[in-house]
């Protein structure tokens, strides 16, 4: 099953890359590397600018400024038929007057490999995406799910160095996401080729990346592995746009390395220092809050202490979910073991976490506006 | 069963209007079998003469082979030629794509004699007045607006996405061309050939003006054959033109449905 291993992957490097439509611009000087062998998502929202990014690795569209490179090799001038990368897209892309057979052999066809070389590929690749039994149909007769292995196994079966997915999963179901996740992942491995891949959702991006680069507004916002992402955000906007987060927002005042922020009249410790004067919030993550009845104090090294009441309780099977209001109204969510006597909507409680806990963050103005 | 009257006024109705669409075209074929030489219906007497006139009077078959060869080459440089401007104009998208085509449609929309006496007149001094290239130009200028209408409406269902992901597997636009856009779109090509065969096989007004003696198509034969001698010879030629339309058409719906199925 690797016979495919031979293809190492190619090094991306963007430096200073600039989109723009008119007065519109798509993306603002962006600057990343992606390693070989790697498997790199851009996530954000639509419009970030994620997209773009990848028509311009795949040569789809033009740069306004700024250079692409790939294995050291400036590719900026190389049309799109000539630089071999490998691309899958949302909408499938498959010859509608082609078999699934003719479909996965046409990049080898464009190459001029031989007859029976060429067989032998197509029926590797489809091995690989387990379509072997289907190479005589027409891609009208599959499914999505289907239609999207056959894409899948014509961007890889010249071996390109690098591949990119834009959106593969985005128009599939749930459950055969989660499928054929785990199949790209497979795929990856035995590859050993560089891997780009484009969505705005970001568990897809955790389950499948080993670093992700989040994009809003034509930049981006931070590169990291997931945890990294998760534990560590650089700004407000990768604090929400991954996993799920509650922010308290406040005046802030610097006391030597940590920094105190007054929430709804409680004095609230967080850790490091304030960039600048502008506002500042503490994001903190559902598992890293204990509720408790009011009045029991710190324990544990949980000493921010903040009073609100139970808005709504949701019951997980292993968990509970807690949103709990604040006196200045905003909704904090606490996740917690499940107990035997929850707290009953309405009540009072506090919410106690431990300082080191909670991310102090410059307040850029973004919201959680993603779905998840 | 109850008789259900709106139904049958309905029935009635498309009845009648089906009559009056196909009576013309089928009064011609008993006049085609006339014992006479004379262009009467109903016709007296029964004979095969003028389809045997037909095909033995070069007048007759020759103006066939003319109109023939025409309408084959009109055929091929207006679809050509229309298909590269239809996928120009799709390109272009635009202001400027939809003046172009404005522009090419134009041969539709003016009047044929308009056209006829402006044609004429070039040819003057051009002596292209009785020649091949003439017809075949002339004809080539009527036949682009089908082309061009045929391919455009097949270009805007093709999904050009097609050809990005072509280009991201390696082929040319050149090759991308053949090899994913040609196959897509040649049901439109194909409509748009046969509709320019047709235009100039059946084209009179223009053909009037710059025909000679010596290079005559067969629309203009029959019109001047009408004027001259009303001879029954006409009703033969239209039942076989009719005939030979309705076995392409027959054959072109058996296979457009054998093509969907599979």
């Amino acid at each position: 099953m690797t016979l495919n291993t031979a293809s190492k992957g190619a090094a991306i490097d963007i430096r200073g890359v600039s989109k723009t439509y008119g007065s519109f611009t798509a993306l603002d000087d962006v600057s990343l590397r992606v390693e070989p062998g790697e498997f790199m998502s851009f996530l954000g929202p639509s419009g970030s600018g994620k997209t773009t990014t990848l028509n311009l690795i795949a040569g789809f569209t033009d740069l306004s400024a700024g250079e692409i490179r790939l294995d050291d090799r400036s590719i900026g001038n190389v049309p799109a038929h000539k630089r071999n990368i490998g691309v899958v897209f949302q909408h499938y892309a498959l010859f509608p007057h082609m078999s699934v057979a003719q479909n996965v052999a046409y990049p080898l066809k464009q190459r001029g490999v031989a007859k029976t070389e060429r067989a032998r590929a197509v029926d590797q690749a489809l091995q690989k995406v387990q379509l072997e039994h289907f190479s005589h149909r027409f891609p009208s007769e599959l499914s999505g799910g289907q239609q999207q292995r056959v894409a899948l196994a014509r961007a890889m079966v010249f071996t390109p160095s690098l591949l990119l997915m834009d959106e593969p999963l985005g128009a599939l179901d749930k459950k055969l996401r989660e499928v054929l996740q785990l199949e790209i992942r497979r795929i990856h491995r035995e590859l050993g080729s560089t891997f780009v891949y484009v969505t705005h959702d970001q568990e897809e991006a955790l389950v499948l990346s080993d670093r992700i680069a989040v994009f809003n507004k034509g930049r981006i916002e931070q590169v990291g592995s997931g945890h990294q992402l998760y534990t560590r955000p650089e700004t407000l906007f990768v604090g929400q746009f991954i996993g799920e987060s509650s922010v308290l927002r406040g005046n802030h005042l610097t006391n030597g390395s940590d920094t105190a922020l007054t929430v709804a009249g409680t004095t609230l410790i967080a850790p490091g220092q304030a960039q600048g004067d502008g506002a500042h919030v503490i994001l903190l993550r559902p598992e890293n809050l204990t509720v408790q009845p009011t009045g029991t104090g710190a324990r544990d090294g949980a000493t921010n202490i903040i009073n609100g009441t139970v808005r709504e309780m949701l019951y997980l099977g292993a968990a509970m979910k807690y949103e709990v209001t604040l006196a200045d109204g905003s909704h904090v969510i606490a996740r917690t073991p499940t107990q035997d006597e929850p707290f009953a909507i309405g009540s009072a409680v506090e919410l106690a976490w431990n300082p080191k806990d909670g991310t102090l963050l410059a307040d850029d103005g973004s919201t959680a506006g993603h779905e998840g | 069963m109850k008789l259900n009257l709106p139904k049958l006024l309905l029935g009635l109705t498309c009845l009648l209007i089906a009559i009056w669409l196909v009576a013309p075209t089928l009064v011609v074929i008993p006049m085609s079998f006339a014992g006479q030489k004379s262009l009467a219906f109903p016709p007296k007497g029964f004979s095969l003469q003028w389809y045997e006139n037909f095909f033995t009077n070069p007048q007759w078959f020759g103006s066939l082979i003319v109109s023939a060869k025409v309408a084959c080459m009109v055929a091929v440089v207006a679809t050509v030629v229309g298909t590269m401007a239809a996928i120009g104009i799709e390109r272009m998208k635009g202001r400027a794509g939809g003046l172009i085509r404005a522009v090419l449609i134009t041969p539709m929309i003016v009047p044929g004699v308009v056209l006829a006496v402006g044609i004429y007149a070039v040819y003057l001094d051009t002596q292209l007045v009785g020649t091949w290239i003439g017809y075949v130009l002339a004809h080539t200028l009527l036949a682009i607006p089908f082309v061009v209408i045929a391919v455009g409406a097949n270009l805007a269902v093709f999904d050009a996405r097609l050809e990005i992901a072509a280009a991201s597997l390696g082929a040319s636009r050149l090759s991308t061309f053949f090899s994913v856009t040609l196959p897509l779109i040649l049901p439109g090509i194909l409509s748009g050939a046969l509709f320019a065969f047709v235009t100039s096989f059946d084209e009179v007004i223009v053909s009037l003006f710059i025909t000679s003696p010596q290079l005559k198509t067969l629309p203009v034969q029959i019109f001047s054959s009408m004027t001259r001698d009303a001879d029954p010879t006409v009703a033969a030629v239209g039942s076989l033109i009719f005939l030979g339309t309705s076995v392409i058409i027959g054959l072109g719906l058996i296979f457009g449905m054998k093509g969907r199925r599979t």
